[in-house]
């Protein structure tokens, strides 16, 4: 494998790329378009207090009647009782409740005693206002922990053992759009490139150069790294200037964007290779993107989507990366990124080899 | 001792599926020579032509080029061998002039874009994109590709399909100077008089058989019916020169052909016609041109069938 053949063939391939308005309105406007729609959508700004539904197990304890009056007393929140001999979640379904609190038990007891207490948010990210409650809530239990821990010393620990489970719309938006632009950059043209250049018989006329079929394969793997990390950054930068976006930024992300291109590379090539003209090879990338751009939690979580469509999305290669990328940015649960690390790389390989077999330059 | 042929087939075979596209032929191309394949469209050609270029892998036989194996050794041979294939398609938004940089890099010569835009006279359209060339100009590209890595075997797969006669008479000269420099040329084609006038050796080839082999003088010599002369069709002319000059004539639309086997059959004609007051409106000499014999040879060939 030469460098120089690799930095040729790449100079080509960009030039080639750069000059076809479709190709950069796809990877680089696109998401952004998709980005400004879907964040004003949901994200917008609402000025009026937001339904915010409460169940309070806790009902002798002044603590937590305390509690729900502050909650109150923020305004931002218009606050709704959920009876207490009730299954909160089979109530919030049943309503199609958005945003939710429980109220423990023991909250008053163990609050009164300085012990670790839970307090559970059941929340919508696709909709906007659940956040908006969300933070209604953090206010509270802030002023909670430092107010009250200053009076009675014994409970010193309570803020660290409050816990809401809440992410912005915006900060959900973003590692999505990020899976899209890197499963839908190369599978697309990718998958055109190869049965175009199979028409054409370009891949003879290469064939019959010293340029190898994994040089030519490590070129496109590097344009598309390049590209999707641009059009990564372009995403990111958008969603923080412009929606504010509280996304924890890592170098953890970088693993998912490279095995996703390779992934991703490698399918668009072996959808290309399997197609016999260039109008079935547009069918068969689409009928694989399609259902993976919409299923695997691109612009809402699969936890809205019936069951049985979950189990589809896990079957979906592209929702191990998307919930790879949530589990950095969004929870910072390295463990559970690592496991969709891992499953994407199997499932890389896969494809990858795959591709060896079916991916040919010479006619028999 | 004798040189190496630069190309050398024994009894090769290839089939797609019940289709025979190349039955069992078997030829040499000797170094420094243009050698070029003819036949109708399906006769077998390109097929052999891509064997020959190790992109197609023949069934049985054996095929060498410069002593090697072409499907076998096909990265070995890549420096010596240069091809145009037929209909040359290229990456779309690329400029002539970096498709030639690009093929410089991984040959891993130094850049002779300028020279070789120069020589298929190209300059003008060198950073106009692939896709916008007209079909003439696209096949100059692949043609400049082709010549790169300064090979010493060319393919030419039909190079001048599609080109106005200006530029045919233009890539003519550029065979020319490649034999010239001592480069082997193979050369297929649909125009006759293309071969006739530049290859060393032709091959007529049809239903994946070399029907015949030869310098293109030589085998209009063999299989060339000899000169004929050809007059505007009279009734009274034809029946005078059937029966009483004893020449063998045929009728061919508006012509009467007239096979004559020395200058003094035609003195004999011009004669007769002036004796008998026959006013000669249209009168003309000709020799079997290779055209000539292709058809003749392809038709006996069909009627066979």
């Amino acid at each position: 494998m030469k460098l120089k053949n690799i930095i040729a063939d790449l100079k080509v391939y960009s030039r080639n790329y750069m000059r076809s308005t479709t190709a950069i309105f796809f990877v680089f406007i696109f998401p952004l378009i998709l980005m400004l729609l879907f964040g004003s959508i949901f994200s917008g700004s609402s000025t009026s207090a937001v339904p915010l539904y409460v169940q309070n197990l806790d009902s002798s304890g002044n603590m937590s009647n305390t509690f729900i009056d502050t909650l109150n007393s923020t305004h931002f929140v218009d606050i709704t009782m959920i009876p207490d001999n009730v299954n909160i979640r089979t109530y919030i379904s049943q309503h199609s409740i958005s945003a939710a609190l429980l109220i423990p038990a023991n909250f008053t007891s163990s609050y009164l005693q300085g012990n670790h207490v839970d307090l559970v948010y059941y929340n919508n990210p696709a909709v906007s206002t659940s956040s908006v409650a969300q933070q209604a809530i953090s206010v509270t239990v802030q002023l909670f922990n430092s107010h009250f821990a200053h009076q009675n010393q014994t409970i010193a620990l309570l803020s660290s053992s409050v816990t809401t489970h809440a992410a912005n719309y915006i900060d959900f938006l973003i590692p999505g759009l990020i899976g899209l632009v890197i499963l839908t950059s190369p599978m697309f043209s990718m998958t055109y490139i190869v049965s175009s250049y199979k028409k054409d018989k370009i891949f003879r006329q290469l064939s019959l150069t010293p340029l190898t079929r994994s040089e030519w394969f490590l070129s496109k793997f590097i344009w598309y790294l390049i590209i999707s990390a641009i059009s990564a950054i372009m995403i990111i930068a958008v969603g923080v200037l412009l929606f504010h976006s509280s996304l924890s930024l890592s170098l953890y992300m970088i693993p998912f964007l490279v095995i996703g291109v390779f992934m991703f590379t490698s399918l668009g090539i072996l959808a290309g290779s399997i197609s016999r003209s260039e109008e079935s090879a547009s069918v068969v990338g689409n009928i694989i993107t399609f259902p993976m751009m919409f299923l695997s939690g691109t612009f809402f979580p699969i936890e809205i989507m019936p069951g049985w469509l979950q189990s589809v999305a896990h079957v979906l290669p592209l929702f191990y990366i998307i919930d790879g990328l949530n589990s950095v940015t969004i929870y910072s649960n390295f463990s559970s990124a690592t496991l969709d690390l891992v499953v994407s790389i199997a499932v890389a390989a896969v494809i990858f080899g795959l591709t060896v077999l079916k991916f040919n330059w010479k006619e028999q | 001792m004798e040189q190496l042929p630069a190309i050398s087939a024994r009894d090769v075979h290839k089939s797609y599926g019940s289709l025979k596209a190349v039955d069992g032929i078997s030829f040499e191309v000797h170094v420094g020579e243009v050698y070029s394949f003819l036949g109708p469209n399906g006769a077998g050609k390109t097929t052999t032509v891509e064997m020959l270029e190790g992109i197609r892998k023949p069934d049985s036989g054996s095929i060498a080029v410069f002593g090697e194996m072409p499907w076998v050794s096909a990265s070995k041979l890549r420096g010596r061998v240069g091809i145009m294939p037929q209909d040359f398609r290229f990456i779309e938004r690329i400029t002539p002039r970096e498709a030639i940089k690009y093929y410089c890099t991984l040959f891993g010569v130094p850049d002779k874009s300028a020279e070789l835009l120069d020589l298929v006279d190209l300059s003008e359209v060198q950073n106009v994109y692939f896709q916008n060339l007209s079909g003439g100009q696209k096949q100059k590209v692949g043609i400049c590709l082709a010549l790169v890595n300064e090979p010493e075997l060319v393919f030419l797969d039909e190079p001048t399909t599609g080109l106005d006669p200006k530029a045919r008479r233009k890539i003519w000269d550029l065979i020319r100077k490649l034999k010239e420099e001592g480069r082997t040329v193979i050369l297929t084609t649909h125009y006759l008089e293309e071969a006739q006038m530049l290859a060393d050796r032709v091959a007529i080839m049809d239903h994946g058989k070399i029907i015949i082999e030869g310098s293109p003088s030589d085998i209009i010599k063999k299989m060339g019916k000899g000169r004929k002369l050809v007059l505007r069709y009279s009734d009274t002319l034809y029946k005078h020169l059937a029966d009483e000059l004893k020449l063998e004539c045929s009728r061919s639309g508006e012509n009467i052909n007239v096979s004559v086997n020395s200058n003094q059959d035609v003195l004999n004609v011009l004669e007769f016609a002036n004796q008998n007051n026959i006013e000669l409106t249209s009168l003309s000499l000709k020799e079997d041109t290779l055209e000539d014999i292709f058809v003749d040879l392809i038709t006996e060939q069909e009627e066979a069938q």
